[in-house]
């Protein structure tokens, strides 16, 4: 493993149980506007954005992975989840490339409606009784409300925590996806 | 270059799809001593230290936010608690004033019955004017001559005289009282039978006095002292008022048995508060 991708990992690995634990600890219990704030699928966009549909999908599968142990869940559906999204984040700004500040915005409130009716699609197909109500209708979209209030801050950190080990500054991404037609950064590191 | 990362990409998305199935499928086939959920708790035994450290070290943050919110909520409640408050206001205003109707009423009705005032035809009005001033010797009611009302008809709450109509028009009138200082009523005081005249005490806007005694007169404080009825207009007591209603009672009394001795009586009816008075439509029939 490069250097530039091992700094990489090591640093993704910490922030993915760092969001795991504050999102359990701390964020789950505070309710704003009658919610609940998920970092975890921001922090997953703005991974997916920062690094790659790769590295979006792998840190979907180990913050998933993580949540399901730290919550006793099932494990493999956060997972399967998260790594659906973390790779639509990543394939999303491969293809795209999108320069707009609103970006993590609109991402991240994607990702986390994604996430959470995959979860809920998740849920239902394991079983668990539960019928689709208007309430849970309303807590999605107040949830991705509130992420999307919420989501460029989150980015900004994640882009600073990770800026030292992607493998080229973002600023050239523009150029780089002219170049290499689209392919994620790991691949040119 | 290009076909090796598309297919190391989709590879790698591939194996984590699958592993996420697997371990979602191992997870649900094996039992709960199974090595999933060994590992399971395994994980959280090394992680629950971590967790309880974070959340102590976090509840600062959880309070700030917690505060915050109860503040807005309770901000949310205060705004409907002010409305319901009002609300709330605004029926007890209107019950209490039903209230104080009712017992206006009550009180009336049993002074027309204890007088026997029923006789006298009384007509309820309604106080819609008051006099503002200090010398507070005049109301408006929402009852004129089209209700039967005249002038110089006698006025009365529940708990006695108010005062005589002065002044009616279709729908109203206007009814002098007896603290207005033309006002004279010949008056009795109701156990001796000693008559005189009560007008205002000079000074005292809400006080009578009792005039017109001989020093043979007898009056004592705490008598009541009721109208006279006398009918005649050339009388030395007239009075328009029918006999017996109760106007006061007597507080003081200066000069006993002098020639210019004469009574304070403090009147029964509370003229500034008056909300229902009763007009008393038809005289003594005797």
């Amino acid at each position: 493993m490069r250097p530039s991708i091992a700094q990489l990992v090591v640093r993704l690995l910490i922030l993915g149980a760092l969001t795991v634990i504050l999102q359990v600890t701390a964020v789950s219990q505070i309710e704003i506007f009658g919610t609940n704030a998920d970092l975890l699928p921001l922090v997953l966009a703005a991974v997916g954005l920062l690094a790659g549909s790769i590295a979006g999908a792998c840190f979907g599968f180990f913050i998933g992975l993580f949540l399901d142990l730290a919550l006793v869940q099932t494990i493999g559906v956060s997972s399967l989840v998260y790594v659906a999204v973390g790779y639509w984040c990543g394939r999303f700004r491969e293809l795209r490339d999108p320069q707009s500040a609103l970006v993590p915005l609109a991402v991240g409130g994607a990702a986390t409606a994604a996430a959470m009716i995959g979860y809920s699609l998740m849920q239902f197909l394991l079983g668990v009784d539960g019928p689709v109500s208007f309430l849970l209708a309303r807590e999605i979209l107040a949830t991705v409300l509130l992420n999307a209030i919420i989501a460029t801050p989150v980015y900004a950190i994640v882009r600073w925590l990770l800026r030292p080990a992607l493998p080229d500054d973002p600023r050239r991404r523009r150029r780089r996806a002219y170049t290499t037609g689209g392919l994620s950064p790991l691949s040119r590191a | 270059m290009y076909d090796k990362t598309v297919r190391r990409r989709r590879v790698v998305l591939g194996l984590l799809v699958a592993s996420s199935l697997i371990l979602l499928t191992a997870y649900f086939g094996e039992s709960a001593g199974g090595g999933l959920h060994s590992v399971q708790r395994g994980v959280l035994d090394v992680i629950s230290p971590i967790q309880e450290g974070a959340s102590r070290a976090l509840k600062p943050v959880r309070d700030l936010f917690g505060w915050t919110g109860d503040t807005l909520d309770a901000k949310g409640q205060l705004k409907d608690l002010r409305k319901e408050n009002e609300a709330l206001r605004q029926q007890n205003v209107t019950m209490q004033a039903q209230l104080r109707d009712d017992r206006q009423l009550r009180s009336q009705l049993k002074l027309n019955q204890t007088a026997g005032l029923a006789d006298n035809a009384p007509v309820a009005a309604r106080v819609i004017g008051e006099d503002p001033s200090l010398w507070f010797d005049q109301i408006t009611i929402d009852k004129g001559s089209s209700a039967g009302v005249r002038t110089n008809q006698a006025v009365v709450t529940g708990q006695g005289l108010v005062g005589k109509v002065s002044f009616v028009w279709s729908s109203g009138a206007t009814v002098t009282l007896i603290t207005n200082h033309d006002m004279q009523v010949g008056a009795t005081v109701s156990d001796t039978g000693v008559k005189g005249l009560l007008a205002v005490d000079d000074g005292h806007p809400t006080q009578l006095v009792l005039k017109s005694l001989s020093s043979q007169d007898v009056v004592k404080p705490g008598q009541t002292v009721v109208t006279s009825g006398t009918l005649s207009k050339v009388g030395r007591f007239p009075s328009p008022y029918p006999r017996n209603i109760p106007i006061g009672r007597v507080t003081s009394v200066d000069d006993p048995g002098q020639d210019d001795q004469q009574a304070h009586v403090r009147p029964f009816a509370n003229l500034r508060r008056l909300d229902i008075v009763e007009v008393l439509t038809k005289a003594d029939s005797s």
